[in-house]
């Protein structure tokens, strides 16, 4: 059951890229792409996913294009003036250091999640994930503590991620 | 010509594009260590899509936008295969 | 007409954000922060830009689209793969860097 279920999202995924690329919907192109991608989820289920179909549940999807993303290009737009301010000042006010943080999410895909925003968001970038702690690399160290910058740095995130997430 | 774009934005889009493609490539070339390299080629290849981007509205054609798809899947795989095989397993 | 301005506009942020994202290239101490600097700046660059091209065509709106979502996605991956090699290939922090958390976990993988 597990299986099918992975089975599926990974050719519903493909099916979607596929349309995505082509552009046009017409019959033969529909079949082909339909065909191409249940055969490619055969081979690649069990690396693409592990959760299978409820990452695709109406509620996550719907609460990640309402909320998360409008959140995520206004914390990325805010990084590039704090970027920009950094390269242009001319004495490159700058106090970097790689601190450890822990992430409350527990799936994989809520991981990642979090890892590239952190990435895409002030002054900070991760390393390294393992387990339930990230390794990051911090422009400006303002709390060299697990708990204070868990709270600082992935937390901004989480607090979005929560509701709809796990 | 409705879509065309000319003028002052193409002269300074072009000079801060070409800026920026040499600032990448100084990088490039003095570049200390070998990732600091990767990190200048993860740069341009990102410049390098935008341009083909522009080129497609400048050119009027849409394939460019193809090329331009083509060309970013393929530099995200290089740049992560270099980055693996920096790192030792590849 | 104003449709075009708002695409020129786009554009221009755009450029100015890519040049930012090549001079912090060249002016930070260390590979993490360059990284740090460059590949924030330049990801949004390029979706500004790319967004200006669509706002100028509406016709290739979706193309432009998926172009700017491929790169919003991949960038932070390669971005992490080339940090994690620099430090595993033995690239130094910056002197002034404040601390390092990152190699008591390396050396007890070791031992």
């Amino acid at each position: 059951m597990k299986s099918l279920s992975r089975w599926l999202y990974t050719a519903i995924i493909f099916f979607i890229i596929w349309i995505a690329l082509v552009g046009t919907i017409r019959w033969d192109e529909l079949v082909t792409g339909a065909a191409v991608s249940i055969i490619l989820a055969i081979f690649t289920a069990h690396i693409f996913t592990t959760e299978g179909l409820s990452n695709l549940s109406p509620k996550k999807v719907i609460c990640g294009i309402i909320y998360f993303f409008p959140y995520l290009i206004w914390q990325m737009i805010k990084a590039n003036l704090d970027v920009a301010y950094r390269v242009i000042h001319p004495k490159r006010p700058i106090n970097p250091g790689i601190v450890k943080v822990k992430t409350k999410m527990h799936s994989d895909l809520a991981k990642t999640i979090v890892a590239n925003s952190i990435t895409l968001t002030p002054g900070t970038f991760t390393l390294d994930v393992r387990g339930d702690e990230m390794y990051i690399h911090w422009i400006d160290v303002k709390s060299q503590d697990v708990e204070e910058a868990s709270e600082m740095i992935p937390g901004v995130f989480e607090k979005c991620l929560m509701k709809f997430m796990d | 010509m409705p879509y065309e774009i000319y003028g002052l934005t193409v002269y300074v889009y072009v000079g801060l594009i070409m800026l920026g493609v040499l600032f990448s490539l100084v990088r490039f070339v003095a570049g200390p260590s070998a990732p600091d390299r990767v990190v200048a080629t993860d740069i341009l290849t990102t410049i390098t899509t935008v341009v083909l981007v522009v080129l497609a509205l400048f050119f009027k054609r849409q394939i460019y936008l193809d090329v331009a798809l083509v060309y970013a899947v393929l530099a995200f795989t290089a740049v992560v295969a270099i980055a693996r095989f920096l790192e030792g397993g590849l | 007409m104003i449709q075009k301005t708002i695409g020129e506009v786009f554009l221009i942020i755009g450029g100015i954000f890519m040049f930012l994202a090549s001079l912090g290239l060249l002016r930070m101490p260390d590979v993490y922060n360059r990284m740090q600097t460059s590949t924030k700046a330049v990801t949004l660059g390029a979706m500004s830009s790319i967004l200006g091209v669509g706002i100028i065509h509406p016709a290739w709106l979706p193309k432009c689209i998926l172009i700017m979502l491929f790169i919003l996605f991949t960038n932070p991956v390669s971005a992490h793969a080339i940090g994690r090699a620099a430090y595993r290939t033995g690239v130094k922090l910056w002197k002034g860097s404040v601390c390092d958390k990152y190699g008591s976990c390396m050396e007890d993988e070791d031992e």
